[in-house]
């Protein structure tokens, strides 16, 4: 009696967290499918090549495809490097009871945390309210509104501040796993510390320094919040064509045609395919990440 | 201890303390090491041989919390002095690992590594440099059709001698190895030894070994260390047949360690 | 065994000799680097400090850069702050008032029921009667009010439903997230065969993987329709709704630290009790999971200041409405999603935009602060697996 007892009671604990386990999986698989069926129709080579049309009821999502990419881009360009530099000074240069490494480290793990709404705010208020009107007064003395109004830049700049520490942790990961035997060699040979940084720490990191930037750009691309009021616009058919434009971009025009448009059950297909889109690219970008941190992985293994 | 002159010393230590943290790992050592020959440091595990081998080019100092104390010059110039550039004096000194330790890129670049660090970017004068060494390190015939391919695709031995070249190319004075061999099969080592007495002509050597077979063939002078201390040395045909200490005797006898 | 006759060259000198010299370094100004006035040999001249621009240059240029993370936090804190700080120093002056019809511009009120609409108006009477005195200005009475109304002719800044809202939202999804999440987190880390594992973690990786617009997009458009059919309720954008899309939010998280605080626990302890004779199930119950305890806590603690601080799920999935109840099957409007929805058509630096900041710098002290604490319940590994990587 006793022990049929204990008997269900283990099938019932195993399978209750079994069946928790595999909900997640059925939900996962739920939610992709239903994007996949109700978005695979509308998806056309026109779709994906033209702007949206006859009030964002027609057409295509190309600005807003062209608007994240640009922003990618750009966070890329600007957040990547101080991603590199950073892992590479707490990795290389700071002692390992340094004050102002841990310091760094607090910091990162912090700015890990903060919400992307609140990055959003940051955006506006340091990049287009203060160094915006910053540089409007010395451009133009100020007298028209070029700099100071949200646009691609401040909305990329904002988002390489809100992905740095995704940069920062994986590619210090990668130059851990770079042998101290490699080090030495380098140092043995009268090389120069930032030689050896140059010629052997950071080459053998590469893979990690890739994984960094595609997971901070896979994580760039699906966050919206922080673009709300920093760069991104409503509708523009146009390309953007200077830094200092607003632009479209995919993530938001999800958010916009789900919850503004004219005619929500009108667009709907649109609504999926655009979904579909995003969805497509961030999940292309995210296996690129998880491939290459597996390769990191195992050779820290090794 | 030693019986060589003054004038015939490369490197002269004297009264050299270190300290891991609180543990002493070395403890007043004084050594005279002659030029162009080859000298074994002989010892159990964990007596201080690589520490003491590190000391020589400076390399402890990439490691936390090491305290040392005490002199050591080379042709009479103190290399802890405060103006003496450590990157200078790791030029000077080649250093072979326990471990090979190849670049993963190719021979060729591996064996350029150095002179590029330096500034030497022809082509030609590059490919020179990495013939000559190569063949120095007498591993030139076993390379020389592919010096594109991956340094980590060579065999053991290989790699091992392709890292002695490497350390040849910045044409250094005195090379230390650290148990060069000790990862290898008896072939690749005999091939090692023999180079090591090849290059004895032309560079001070320094070299730990585990293997006393191997210390009486390719030394001319043996220390034996003893728990961070150098309990004896000398010739080392005078260490292996009338060692002076009874715990030499011991150790190179087999009874301990 | 014999000491060799000191060499008076070795043949690396002599190979210079040569016409044309394969030379190595040194005397020929090759490697030792073009006119430093390098020499070859240990003497005191040629083994000189000296000093590398470049490397100098390249130490001070790293260290700078690595401040920029220090930078940005510092300059977070006190930009958010600094917009927020004129709220407690509100000059005595009259708020321009703001066409009425732009109230509540919120798509959510489209399914809000004739009795709410109705409730509402009377509110904004009653409000409009009992803050006569303090229009349009953010006192701090003011803010601690019940009434969110920032665009009408009398501003409301009560953020206390918002607050209420927030927390509303995070509480459901933590309650629906952290079972599921900690006992999938169990099953892998005690019992799941090795081929369950390998659809699982992939499966956790995709969900951690999807941009939370996407999540909102679905409760919109599939989820809230079909649990309203299922249940019944009357509104059919609400903080339930809202909840479990966060929920799908938060799991990822709450797993993966959970897994890993599970798979921390030493071996010796499991095995132990494998030894005694309890079975696995037992085991995993009363031995790892109380082991795992801190890290799991931390896990919640994480997930919580993630969904509190999430901002797309609720601003597509909850409705939107600003009212003070603790009903979870009406619309709810959440801080985040408060900023999110106005801050783009506010006029800069007017108290309605200083309010919006104020409630940023709430969600930032506050997640902060769970952050902090989740920290320490866990080592900084898992922290990290926490952070995407
Ligand atoms: N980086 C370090 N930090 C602290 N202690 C160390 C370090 N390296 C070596 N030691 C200690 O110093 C002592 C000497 O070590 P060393 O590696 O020089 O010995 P060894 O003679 O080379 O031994 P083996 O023959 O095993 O290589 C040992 O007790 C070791 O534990
Ligand atoms: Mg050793």
């Amino acid at each position: 009696m006793k022990r049929l007892r204990r008997k269900v009671l283990g099938s019932a604990v195993v399978g209750l967290s079994g069946a928790a386990a595999f909900s997640i999986v059925a939900v996962v698989i739920v939610v992709m499918a239903t994007i996949v069926v109700g978005g695979k129709d509308t998806i056309s080579w026109e779709f994906l090549s033209t702007p949206p049309r006859e009030g964002m009821t027609a057409g295509g999502i190309l600005p807003a495809i062209v608007g994240m990419a640009l922003r990618v881009l750009i966070m890329s360009i600007a957040g990547v490097p101080v991603g590199v530099i950073t892992a590479v000074y707490l990795s290389e240069y700071a002692g390992a009871q340094s004050r102002l490494a841990r310091a760094i480290r607090f910091a990162v793990n912090t700015l890990a945390g903060v919400p992307a709404i609140v990055f959003g705010l940051f955006g506006l208020g340091f990049f287009v309210q203060f160094v915006g009107s910053g540089m409007d007064t010395l451009l133009s003395d100020g007298t028209d509104l070029h700099w100071a109004q949200p646009n691609l830049l401040w909305a990329s700049l904002t988002m390489a501040l809100l992905t740095l520490p995704v940069v920062i942790v994986s590619v210090e990961e990668a130059i851990k796993t770079v042998p101290q035997d490699l080090r030495a060699a380098s140092l043995a040979l009268g090389a120069t510390k930032w030689q050896t940084i140059w010629h052997v720490v950071l080459p053998n990191s590469l893979t990690g320094i890739l994984t960094g930037g595609i997971l901070a750009v896979s994580r760039g691309a699906g966050e919206v919040a922080p673009i709300l009021f920093t760069g991104a616009a409503y509708f523009l058919p146009r390309l953007p064509g200077s830094l200092s434009d607003q632009f479209m971009e995919l993530g938001y025009h999800v958010y916009i045609m789900a919850t503004q448009s004219t005619n929500v059950d009108a667009t709907i297909g649109i609504q999926y395919a655009t979904t579909l889109v995003l969805l497509t690219i961030t999940f292309m970008l995210n296996f690129s990440a998880i491939f290459l941190r597996s390769r990191v992985r195992s050779r820290q293994m090794r | 201890m030693t019986t060589t002159k003054t004038e015939n010393t490369k490197i002269a230590i004297r009264d050299l303390n270190l300290h891991y943290g609180s543990k002493q790992a070395l403890s007043n050592i004084s050594m005279d090491i002659a030029p162009k020959n080859v000298t074994a440091l002989i010892g159990p595990s964990g007596c201080g041989k690589s520490t003491f081998l590190r000391t020589l080019n400076r390399m402890n100092e990439l490691i936390d919390n090491v305290r040392i104390d005490g002199s050591v010059r080379i042709d009479n110039v103190e290399i802890y002095d405060k103006q003496v550039d450590v990157v200078e004096l790791r030029k000077r000194i080649g250093m072979i690992f326990q471990k090979s330790n190849p670049f993963p890129k190719s021979i060729f670049d591996n064996v350029a590594y150095g002179p590029r660090i330096n500034g030497i970017h022809d082509r030609k004068r590059l490919e020179e440099i990495v013939e000559t060494t190569l063949k120095r390190a007498a591993i030139w015939d076993e390379v020389k059709n592919d010096l594109g391919k991956s340094a980590l695709a060579l065999s053991g031995g290989q790699q091992q001698r392709l890292c002695i070249a490497r350390a040849l190319a910045v044409d250094p004075e005195i090379l230390l190895m650290d148990e060069p061999a000790s990862a290898l099969d008896p072939i690749a080592t005999a091939k090692i030894e023999e180079l090591i007495y090849e290059l004895k002509q032309s560079y001070t050597i320094v070299i730990v070994t585990h293997n006393m077979q191997q210390a009486a063939r390719v030394s001319d002078f043996t220390a034996f260390f003893y728990m961070g201390e150098l309990i004896e040395m000398d010739s080392t045909k005078t260490m292996f047949t009338a060692p002076t200490k009874k715990q030499t005797e011991d150790y190179i006898t087999g009874r301990f360690g | 065994m014999n000491q060799t006759p000191p060499v008076s060259m070795n043949f690396m000198r002599e190979d210079r000799k040569d016409p044309a010299p394969p030379s190595l370094t040194g005397n020929t100004g090759g490697m030792s680097g073009a006119g430093n006035g390098n020499v070859t040999g240990f003497t005191t001249q040629g083994l000189r400090r000296r000093f590398r621009w470049d490397e100098f240059l390249a130490e001070k240029l790293i260290t700078v850069v690595a401040f920029i993370s220090l930078a940005a936090i510092v300059m977070i804190f006190v930009f958010v702050f600094r917009e927020a700080l004129p709220i407690f120093f509100q000059p005595e002056k009259e708020e321009t008032a703001v066409v009425e019809s732009a109230e509540e511009e919120t798509y959510g009120e489209e399914y809000l029921g004739e009795a709410h609409r109705a409730r509402s108006e009377e509110d904004r009477e009653a409000s409009r009667a009992e803050t006569a005195g303090s229009e349009g200005r953010a006192t701090l009475s003011n803010l601690a009010g019940t009434r969110w109304q920032p665009v009408s002719a009398v501003p409301q800044y009560g953020i206390l439903p918002l607050v209420v809202g927030s927390l509303k939202v995070t509480l459901l999804s933590i309650l629906i997230a952290s079972p599921v999440a900690i006992l999938a987190a169990l099953f892998t880390a005690s019992f799941a065969p090795r081929w369950a594992k390998e659809v699982l973690k992939p499966a956790i990786e995709i969900l951690a993987g999807f941009p939370s617009v996407v999540i909102g997009f679905f409760a919109l458009v599939v989820l809230a329709s079909l649990l309203q059919n299922l249940f019944g309720y009357e509104y059919r954008l609400n903080a339930f709704v809202g909840g479990l899309a966060m929920a799908l939010a938060v799991i990822p998280i709450i797993y993966t630290v959970a897994e890993d605080a599970l798979t921390a626990v030493p071996r010796y302890m499991s095995e132990a009790s494998l030894a005694l004779g309890a079975s696995k199930w037992q085991t995993a119950l009363f031995v790892t999971l109380p082991a795992a305890t801190p890290g799991v806590f931390a896990a919640v603690l994480l997930g919580f200041g993630r969904a509190f601080g999430e901002t797309m799920i609720v601003l597509m999935a909850t409705g939107n409405a600003a009212m003070l109840s603790l009903n979870f099957l009406e619309p709810v409007r959440t801080m985040s999603a408060t900023i999110g929805a106005e801050m783009a058509e506010v006029v800069f630096g007017d108290t309605h935009y200083t309010v919006l900041f104020l409630l940023g710098a709430i969600l930032f002290l506050f997640t902060f602060l769970l952050n902090a604490a989740a920290e320490v319940f866990i080592r900084q590994r898992l922290l990290k697996r926490f952070r995407g990587l």
